[in-house]
């Protein structure tokens, strides 16, 4: 179980985070959402240790992770995909996948399983990552994140920009984590897409965490999505 | 001696400068590459290469060949460590800030060339090469009887010349070869290519980037422990390779291998020939009308990306 304790956090000078709390929990999708510069990647990268924090805790299963170097997060379990993919442009398929099993015990079980996962990338694995379509490089930044075999997997906006059959095979992917046992954390803009997968939502607005609310609630009050999204 | 063997003879010499100056410039344009760091220091780290290839050689004494051996081994491991440990001390600190480890670097540059004169002094030192027979070099010409060839007086080279091409060559394609098909390589190319994801992937960046700095001085290190039989050690030999360096760097687009590879050919062929046939000075006019005319038509370099 992921838990934010009232995280601070920024770049530099700027503090982006002044009050997020959330927790995410095995075998559910945990939502965050909120409008443009409310915090959410911030949120994201503050867990990954790519920012450091001002105020509050980060804990997986009870370990606090917030004064481990950053690369040591990955290792304790948890896997980010983030927002533009951000692949490792200049190497090939096989190469990304690579590099997210470097600290995995099992590589050749783990990368079959992702590769039966995302099959599209076992006839793409000698191509270099920066030449796949943008469906496939989502692919590949969701295969390489799950070659870390995490216990939390933090997505940032996986659908953006994708057309719909594809928005669709990253739906299900997500609900397969979700199957495993894996807690999953989303940011998403696609309010349909939010309420069709995610348990729960946490609104965060200004770099703090509002409400969270489950979403069969959310389902039958949508005035809280008027009230936090403006929509 | 005619046209044809004299240019053989400078190209000769141009490949032996070539060869020298693509491992120090390789050294620098990885560190670029992976770090995004100019380091001004680089020279100083291939001049102490070389002091410490004189020290080690004059300590082993014994045979020249096992006390250039020796030096080989140990000079560059141990500038190595030294460039590591600067990056600890210095960079670290200063967060890898592109502004300011330029100046920490020249400050760096500066420490090391006055202390190596304190304690080495100022004198040039030699260091014996472990071989050097003279070779003869055979030239053809169209004669009456067709193609005839026979040895012009002067054109020669020798064994210790072609042993800094060969050993270049083989030092740049197993770098080429660990870059490319080894785990240490593909962390390395992660890094280099976003440091920040191959962080959340567990590799310790800063590790990293201490491991390529020492990498980069090492590289420099060899490169000067090659030329040491041929020139002399002394403490402010370290500003020409610097200065060839960064030009071909440049020109062959600020961090790409190939490019660097192909630059420094061009730069030191050019600098070779130019200096027998001419003079050493219109050699380094040249390589800066070079790099000049690359940063006003392709400012990427040859085989240079755009960074963004």
């Amino acid at each position: 179980m992921l838990e934010l304790s009232h995280i601070q956090s920024g770049y530099g000078r700027v503090q982006v985070l002044f009050d997020v709390s959330l927790t995410a929990k095995e075998g559910e999708i945990t939502c965050i959402m909120g409008r443009n510069g409310a915090g959410k990647t911030t949120t994201l990268k503050a867990i990954m240790g790519m920012l450091p924090l001002s105020g509050g805790s980060v804990a997986l299963d009870g370990v606090n992770l917030s004064d481990l170097p950053p690369h040591d997060v990955p290792k304790s379990g948890i896997a980010y995909v983030p927002q533009g993919r951000r692949l490792f442009s200049e190497l090939t398929v096989a190469q990304n996948l690579e590099v997210g099993l470097l600290h995995t015990k099992d590589k050749a079980a783990t990368r079959e399983e992702v590769l039966d996962l995302f099959p599209r990338l076992r006839e793409r694995l000698k191509q270099q990552a920066d030449t796949l379509s943008g469906g496939e490089q989502q692919m590949l930044a969701m295969g390489r994140a799950l070659c870390l075999r995490p216990k939390v997997l933090l997505l940032d906006e996986p659908t953006e920009g994708l057309q719909p059959s594809m928005i669709d095979l990253i739906r299900d992917v997500v609900l397969q984590m979700k199957s495993r046992n894996l807690a999953v954390v989303l940011v998403e803009q696609r309010i349909d897409a939010v309420l069709n997968i995610a348990d729960q939502v946490v609104f965060v607005e200004n770099g703090r965490s509002l409400e969270t609310t489950d979403t069969g609630a959310l389902r039958e009050n949508p005035e809280k999505l008027h009230h936090y999204l403006g929509v | 001696m005619e046209f044809g063997p004299h240019l053989l003879l400078a190209s000769l010499e141009g490949a032996t400068t070539a060869a020298v100056l693509a491992l120090t410039a390789m050294g620098l344009s990885i560190v670029f590459g992976v770090m995004r760091v100019v380091n001004v220091a680089h020279g100083e780290f291939y001049m102490i290469g070389a002091v410490l290839a004189w020290f080690i050689a004059t300590s082993v004494g014994a045979h020249p060949a096992l006390g250039f051996v020796a030096a080989l081994l140990i000079a560059p491991l141990l500038v190595g460590f030294l460039a590591a440990g600067v990056d600890r001390l210095i960079l670290r600190h200063i967060n890898y800030d592109p502004e300011r480890t330029i100046v920490a670097t020249i400050g760096t540059l500066y420490i090391l060339q006055q202390t190596t004169l304190m304690t080495f002094g100022p004198d040039a030192r030699p260091v014996e090469p472990p071989f050097n027979s003279r070779i003869a070099l055979p030239w053809f010409e169209w004669g009456e009887n067709g193609f005839e060839f026979y040895f012009p007086w002067g054109l020669s080279t020798t064994s210790y010349k072609l042993f800094v091409i060969a050993a270049a060559v083989v030092i740049l394609i197993t770098l080429w070869l660990a870059i490319t098909r080894t785990k240490a390589g593909l962390v390395m190319r992660a890094t280099q290519q976003d440091s920040d994801m191959a962080q959340a992937f567990g590799i310790p960046v800063k590790t990293v980037y201490s491991v390529v700095f020492g990498l980069g001085a090492g590289l420099a290190a060899i490169g000067a422990v090659l030329v040491v039989p041929i020139q002399q050690a002394y403490y402010l030999m370290g500003h020409d390779p610097l200065l060839l360096s960064f030009i071909v760097v440049i020109i062959g687009g600020l961090g790409s291998l190939p490019g660097t590879i192909i630059a420094a050919i061009l730069i030191g062929m050019a600098d070779g020939i130019i200096s027998v046939f001419f003079t050493p000075t219109l050699a380094k006019i040249f390589a800066t009308l070079v790099v000049a005319m690359v940063l006003v038509f392709r400012p990427k370099g040859l085989l240079g990306k755009s960074t963004s």
